[in-house]
């Protein structure tokens, strides 16, 4: 990536940021979601409603919570309801336009593993588990999914379900009587992935600036299908990115502390 | 009818060895001078309720005191992953850890089931998902009316939940603001309910009508505990202690780590020591 004088990092961030609509209501995982969403709410989306699972409802930090239930985002939200009317009302309710999510292990329908690597009762390595995931990734309308492309992260099989993506692929959630559309976006730091129409695969639609179909196959664990059209992904705007490292650097600043 | 008391009488009345406990927070007002006094004690054999352990858990864990949890996150939340909690889970150390795991979803309306009185939460979840294969305590149940399928989990009824809480009044009628969590569920789901308080204040008369209010009638004890989140935070009190959960990581990293850090700020330590950990976090506010 000769010349570019940005980061893979922040091109990932910043693409995601673009597939948010002012009109959306998102709920927002925490670590890279949540830069995404605060960096669509600070350049082109003023007025996206941002959901944290700790009951913040259109909130607005000024600097990145370390965790989902910061006093920042208390502070900043229209109002803050308990937990369970979080998940009752809010999210079971319909009323999430799109679940943007991180995840530890990936396949290539979008089918997510927090949970565990190695074997449930005997594992490897324990993770914190799904959370509030396996709901957002069933419960809400769409889900957007962010991760940092590896092998370690991208893999032919993942260990656990903890959020149902598209199973194995085609009408698998129809199937399961699962009627929200499930994950139709992926955004690593190589690349931008949609879902097959039919097979529901990640297809890569459009590489990032200066990156070559090999970086992604490297980097995937998975053999990649690539579109018939692959598109150029636009670099970040001068906007965009000093939008970006201005927060990033006020966050560096509070989470320091005092 | 609720007493105010040192917290060490209210904890060593309140919990028994293999209660079923919840040290409710939802990373806002995590009851940690609560779970210090506990570890102080030395209880054993508990079943620790809570959907975010995170890391009075680690250290709870890490001691030795549960032979099982019921969680749905148990990470340093933002920081990454608990590391006496996997020593326990994926080592057996100090001991093994039974597991019940649950989503999000599934705690926040089993324990709504409980305040309600009900034996078990209906709530559409967990399709797809794989908890379901590994906990039997998850089910389907039909909708009589539509056939629709949902998820069933038992409600929560903890023998003792321990909230902190910003104040009290003099009755003893105990108020909760901003990230109100699953904190008042967890209360009203329990057979006992112990809060840790910043302040007591004469009265709620001229506060705003509808806020969170758990009536005295409803709580077992009060201790007076300023500081008592630590390093979690109480909103218009003091912020949280973000640089603390980031060395927690490496001091639960190492087993002789962790029981030096223990004997010194747990074991050695009074509920007192709180309000002196967070004076410079006051400023901040």
């Amino acid at each position: 990536m000769s010349g570019a004088d940005f980061t893979p990092n922040e091109m990932m961030t910043i693409a995601a940021s673009r597939a948010l609509k002012n009109e959306d209501v998102c709920f927002v995982g925490i670590g890279a979601p949540s830069a995404a969403c605060n960096i669509a709410r600070l350049t082109h989306a003023p007025d996206i409603t941002l959901i944290y699972e700790s009951g913040t409802i259109g909130t607005a930090p000024d600097v990145l919570p370390l965790s989902i239930g910061d006093g920042e985002l208390c502070d900043t939200a229209l109002t803050t309801v308990p937990v369970p009317e979080m998940f009752r009302y809010w999210l079971q309710g319909g009323r999430i336009t799109i679940g943007f999510l991180g995840a530890a292990q990936l396949d290539r329908f979008g089918n997510i593993n927090t949970t565990v690597v190695g074997d449930y009762d005997h594992p490897k390595v324990r993770l914190p588990g799904g959370g509030g995931a396996p709901e957002i990734a069933s419960s809400s309308q769409e889900v957007f999914i962010t991760l940092a492309q590896s092998k370690r992260s991208m893999v032919e099989k993942i260990d656990f379900y903890t959020s149902f993506g598209h199973g194995e692929g085609g009408d698998h959630r129809q199937r399961l009587g699962i009627d929200t559309k499930g994950p139709t976006l992926l955004i690593t730091d190589m690349a931008i992935w949609k879902p097959d129409p039919e097979t529901k695969e990640f297809t890569v639609v459009s590489l990032h600036p200066g990156v070559t179909r090999d970086h992604v196959q490297e980097t995937c664990g998975w053999t990649v299908l690539f579109a018939d059209d692959v598109e150029e992904t636009p670099p970040p705007s001068a906007l965009e990115l000093a939008t970006l490292r201005d927060l990033k650097a006020r966050t560096e600043k509070a989470h320091k502390g005092a | 009818m609720v007493r105010f008391l040192p917290l060490s009488e209210a904890v060593a009345e309140n919990l028994n060895d293999g209660d079923s406990v919840a040290f409710e927070g939802f990373t806002h007002l995590i009851p940690t001078a609560a779970a210090h006094e506990a570890i102080r004690q030395e209880f054993s054999d508990l079943t620790l309720i809570r959907m975010t352990p995170d890391v009075v858990y680690d250290q709870m864990v890490g001691m030795g005191m549960a032979k099982k949890l019921v969680f749905s996150y148990a990470g340093n939340p933002g920081v990454g992953l608990l590391r006496r909690l996997r020593d326990a889970v994926e080592n057996g150390f100090p001991r093994p850890v039974e597991v019940e795991e649950h989503s999000h979803a599934a705690m926040a309306n089993a324990y709504e089931a409980g305040a309600a009185g009900l034996p078990c939460a209906v709530f559409r979840g967990y399709r797809g998902a794989e908890l379901a294969r590994v906990n039997p305590n998850i089910r389907r149940i039909a909708c009589p009316f539509t056939g629709e399928e949902l998820a069933a989990v038992p409600a929560l009824r903890p023998d003792v939940s321990f909230i902190h809480a910003q104040k009290a009044d003099l009755k003893g009628n105990v108020l909760i603001e901003g990230i109100v969590g699953v904190q008042k569920e967890a209360a009203l789901a329990a057979r006992r309910a112990v809060v840790t308080v910043e302040e007591v204040v004469d009265d709620f008369d001229d506060l705003h009508p509808n806020l969170c209010i758990l009536p005295h009638w409803t709580v077992s004890a009060i201790s007076v505990v300023p500081g008592g989140a630590h390093p979690s935070y109480t909103h218009g009190y003091y912020a949280r202690d973000n640089a603390a959960y980031l060395e927690w990581d490496g001091i639960a990293a190492d087993r002789d780590a962790f029981r030096a850090w223990m004997e010194e700020h747990v074991l050695q330590a009074v509920p007192e020591d709180f309000a002196r950990r967070v004076e410079t976090l006051r400023a901040d506010r």
